[in-house]
C-alpha cells in the first residue's frame, strides 16, 4: 500500500504510538495516508480504535516481522 | 446526554501508579481528539507542584515537607519502601521504554489538556498560586467541577 507519510514508531509503548500517530495525522491533509510502524502489541487495538472515534479510515495493517505496519487515512 | 466529546478527571491520588494512569488516560483521550481537564485535589496536587516547599504556619510546613510536590517525586501506592520502590519502578519503565512522568506531563501540556487545581484543598494545607507549575490553566471548586463533568462523555476519578 502506497503512504504519503511514513513514521516509526518501533520501541514506544502506549499511550505514545497514538499520541505521536494524533500529531502527525493533524500535519497531513485530508485523503493523505498514513503509514506507521509499531511493534507495541496495545497499538493493535489502539489504531483502529482511534480511527473510529476520531473518524479517520483504518486501511488495514501487514505485519512485518517483528512489527507491523498500520495504514490510516485522514478523512477530516 | 453529553455530547461534547470532553472527558474529565480527578486526580485525588498523590501515588505514581494512579497519577501515572490519569496522564495517560488524559493523553490517550487528547490524541482521540476530545477536550480533556483534569482535576487535581488533595493529593493530586503534588502532581502539579513545582517542588518548592509550601506551607505558612508550623503544620502546613510540616505537611509541605513531608508531602513535597513535583511530579518526579510521586512514589507508588504500594511498596513505596520510604522512596526504594519509586526508584524501582521507575528503573522498569525506562528499561522497557516506558514514557517517563515528566514526559506524561509535557506531552498532556502539549495536546491541550487542562489542568485545574482545587483551591480549597490548596488553602488546606497552604500551597500557594506560586507553587503550582505555570502550565496550570485556573483554579476550581466543586461546582466548576460538576458543570464540566456533567457536560462530559468520560468522567473517572483517580
Amino acid at each position: 500500500m502506497q503512504a504519503d507519510r511514513v513514521e516509526d514508531y518501533r520501541g514506544q509503548l502506549c499511550p505514545m504510538p497514538i499520541v505521536n500517530m494524533a500529531r502527525a495525522i493533524k500535519k497531513m491533509e485530508a485523503g493523505q495516508v498514513l503509514e506507521i510502524w509499531a511493534d507495541d502489541e496495545g497499538a493493535h487495538a489502539d489504531v483502529p480504535a482511534w480511527c473510529e472515534k476520531t473518524g479517520n479510515e483504518f486501511l488495514g495493517e501487514q505485519e512485518s516481522g517483528d512489527y507491523i505496519q498500520y495504514f490510516v487515512k485522514k478523512t477530516t | 446526554m453529553p455530547d461534547n466529546n470532553k472527558t474529565s478527571i480527578v486526580v485525588f491520588s498523590g501515588d505514581m501508579d494512579k497519577v501515572f494512569a490519569g496522564f495517560l488516560i488524559a493523553t490517550g483521550a487528547a490524541a482521540s481528539g476530545m477536550e480533556v481537564s483534569m482535576f487535581f485535589t488533595f493529593w493530586g496536587l503534588k502532581a502539579i507542584q513545582k517542588g518548592s516547599l509550601t506551607g505558612k504556619g508550623l503544620l502546613g510546613r510540616m505537611i509541605g515537607l513531608m508531602n513535597r510536590g513535583g511530579i518526579e517525586r510521586v512514589g507508588p501506592s504500594r511498596f513505596n519502601f520510604g522512596g526504594i520502590g519509586r526508584w524501582l519502578f521507575k528503573k522498569m519503565m525506562r528499561d522497557k521504554n516506558v514514557v517517563g512522568l515528566s514526559e506524561l506531563l509535557e506531552t498532556a501540556i502539549d495536546l491541550d489538556v487542562k489542568l485545574y487545581a482545587c483551591k480549597m484543598s490548596m488553602d488546606v494545607m497552604e500551597i500557594a498560586e506560586e507553587d503550582l507549575i505555570d502550565e496550570v490553566s485556573g483554579f476550581m471548586g466543586v461546582a466548576g467541577y460538576i458543570k464540566e463533568a456533567s457536560e462530559s462523555d468520560v468522567t473517572l476519578f483517580i
